[in-house]
């Protein structure tokens, strides 16, 4: 017996491959959008999102219960995505324009939205029991059209973030100026919410929406250690995002553990491993003679003036 | 409202931000071509007047005209890419780590331009070269000192090749030959014809360079004249020159410091 049929058996497993696609696909699309919301200070509007967006899913099995009870669960995604964009345009709207603060309008939608799953799921007849794949993932709740809507959804997603990526990274980094530069900056900071709500929702049945904000900003701060630049920070986090979604997942085939807590832990670990490593590899070209601050963690302090 | 050449005008201009009255009824006017230094001490609405000129807050009452358009109006009717904005740098060195080519990319954006274009890399090293940092082009902003940020702000807004360029404070944290630069770069821009508004807390090394000085004072235009109007070298003002709102031009002794 070879060491790689373990893997071989895995990769033939329709359930596996269904969900390797998926965790690919989020692993890749997460970590664009995390970018932004990490560079705009905003690293927990994935966490309200995914909280709006079990209301969504309760929504949904309340609608697919009205409509027959043969599968109830078949609206939850939709309606996921519904109410995370609902969500995600009312914290912009809030942030921009209202008179609540972002951290107290993300702890509404955080309280709400798991509020409200909860209660919708009993009036559709459900129990909380039945928001637990969702809360943390599950791989067997992955269909065939699920993959399609995840790639689809993954689409849009990194079509947005990396077609848009200089006015976005403008956005991020100064919207004041973007404003002053007369980028359409109230069309992108909407298009930043609902893309990253769609992130939330494709996200949602590997990681859980407990976890989805993890995939989307773990991998960024890791790279965070390892880049001196945005284009830098966004690519590295995609692979190890890719590389930590499809190991952890891999994990789930030889261990019975839950795949979003693997992923989450997973990138974590990676997270720790690099917040080590760094700062010697950082070191390592002054040593050998390099200018100082010229180090792939751009993290040596550089004055020149006071 | 506008008048003939004008390219900013307020008018009657009130802010009120949160309960604070900033300004109380600003009447300013700047023409195609005029470097006009802003004077005040803190808190004296100085900042609040440029950024309102460019709609970055809303006026109370009164009245904007930014090439003679609502700056907080269709963000369309104003031509942008004219306008050139350099902040007062916030000191945020967290976030997500970019390079000071990538800051200076995004100066080149506008309404029509979601995209840096072709000729980016060139323009953006050209800038930094102007603020004396195109050697660290590729290095995090986030390492730099203040002074060295604020620079990779004014390269930002230099980028643009703005015939309109807005400073807010440009000269804080920066060391004397950042000053000179500065200066140089100002005077490149009138040999051109652009025009500078420039938030200063004194003159500096720009003092031979400002045609007209407005002194703010308790969110109230307190003087506004050519600087040889006071009949004095316009070498560094401090520009608090009254307990109260006062109708005099604040006086020599009051204004002038040696740089």
């Amino acid at each position: 017996m070879s060491l790689l049929d373990p893997v071989t058996t895995m990769l033939a497993s329709p359930l596996m491959q269904r969900g390797l696609i998926a965790a690919l696909l989020i692993g890749l699309a997460a970590p664009v959008m995390g970018t932004y919301l990490v560079q705009r200070r905003m690293a927990l509007l994935g966490d309200g999102i995914g909280h709006m967006a079990l209301t969504g899913v309760a929504m949904g099995w309340l609608a697919g219960a009205a409509a027959g009870p043969a599968s109830p669960d078949a609206l939850a995604v939709p309606g996921a995505i519904v109410a995370a964009v609902a969500g995600a345009v009312l914290i912009e709207l809030v942030r921009t324009r209202g008179k609540t603060s972002g951290d107290v309008a993300l702890a509404l939608l955080f309280y709400g939205g798991i509020a409200g799953g909860v209660l919708l799921i009993g009036v559709a007849g459900g129990t909380s029991a039945n928001l637990t794949g969702y809360l943390f993932g599950s791989i067997s709740t992955v269909t065939a059209a699920d993959v399609w809507l995840t790639a689809g959804l993954s689409a849009v997603v990194l079509g947005v973030g990396i077609g848009l990526r200089h006015a976005l990274f403008a956005l991020c980094h100064d919207e004041e100026s973007a404003r002053a530069a007369g980028l359409p900056v109230h069309a992108l900071n909407l298009l930043v919410a609902v893309v990253a709500a769609l992130t939330v929702s494709v996200s949602m049945r590997v990681v859980g929406v407990l976890l989805v904000s993890a995939v989307m900003v773990v991998p960024v701060a890791t790279a965070q250690l390892l880049t001196r630049s945005f284009a830098g920070t966004m690519g590295v986090a995609m692979g190890l995002g890719a590389l930590v979604c499809v190991a952890g997942l891999s994990i789930t085939w030889f261990h019975a553990l839950s795949p979003g807590a693997t992923i989450v832990v997973l990138a974590i670990g990676v997270y720790a491993l690099v917040a080590v490593a760094a700062p010697v590899l950082s070191a390592l070209p002054a040593r050998r003679g390099g200018p100082p601050g010229d180090v792939r963690g751009g993290r040596v302090p550089v004055r020149s003036e006071a | 409202m506008s008048s003939a050449s004008a390219i900013l005008e307020a008018r009657e201009l009130d802010v009120v931000l949160g309960s604070a009255r900033v300004l109380h009824g600003v009447d300013l006017s700047v023409t195609a071509g005029e470097t006009v230094a802003v004077l005040g001490s803190n808190g004296s609405g100085k900042s609040t007047l440029v950024k309102t000129l460019i709609g970055l807050h809303p006026a109370t009452s009164g009245g904007v005209r930014l090439y003679g358009a609502d700056p907080a109006g269709p963000s369309r009717a104003v031509p942008w890419q004219k306008v050139g904005y350099a902040p007062q740098r916030t000191g945020a060195t967290t976030g997500v780590p970019a390079t000071a080519l990538e800051v200076v990319a995004s100066g080149l954006l506008h309404r029509r331009r979601l995209r840096p274009g072709r000729d980016a890399r060139a323009r953006c090293l050209a800038a930094l070269a102007q603020v004396g940092l195109a050697d660290r082009a590729h290095e995090s902003v986030q390492v730099f000192s203040g002074g060295q940020q604020q620079r990779v702000l004014i390269a930002r807004a230099l980028v643009r090749e703005p015939d309109l360029l807005i400073l807010d404070e440009p000269l804080s944290g920066m060391d004397r030959a950042s000053m000179d630069a500065l200066a140089a770069t100002v005077a490149a821009l009138q040999r051109r014809g652009a025009t500078v508004v420039v938030v200063l807390h004194e003159l500096g090394p720009l003092a031979g360079l400002i045609t007209r000085t407005v002194v703010l004072h308790g969110g109230r235009i307190v003087h506004d004249a050519p600087p040889s109007s006071r009949g004095t070298d316009p070498g560094v003002v401090d520009a608090h020159p009254h307990p109260e709102p006062p109708a005099a031009v604040p006086t020599a002794p009051d204004l002038q410091r040696q740089w």
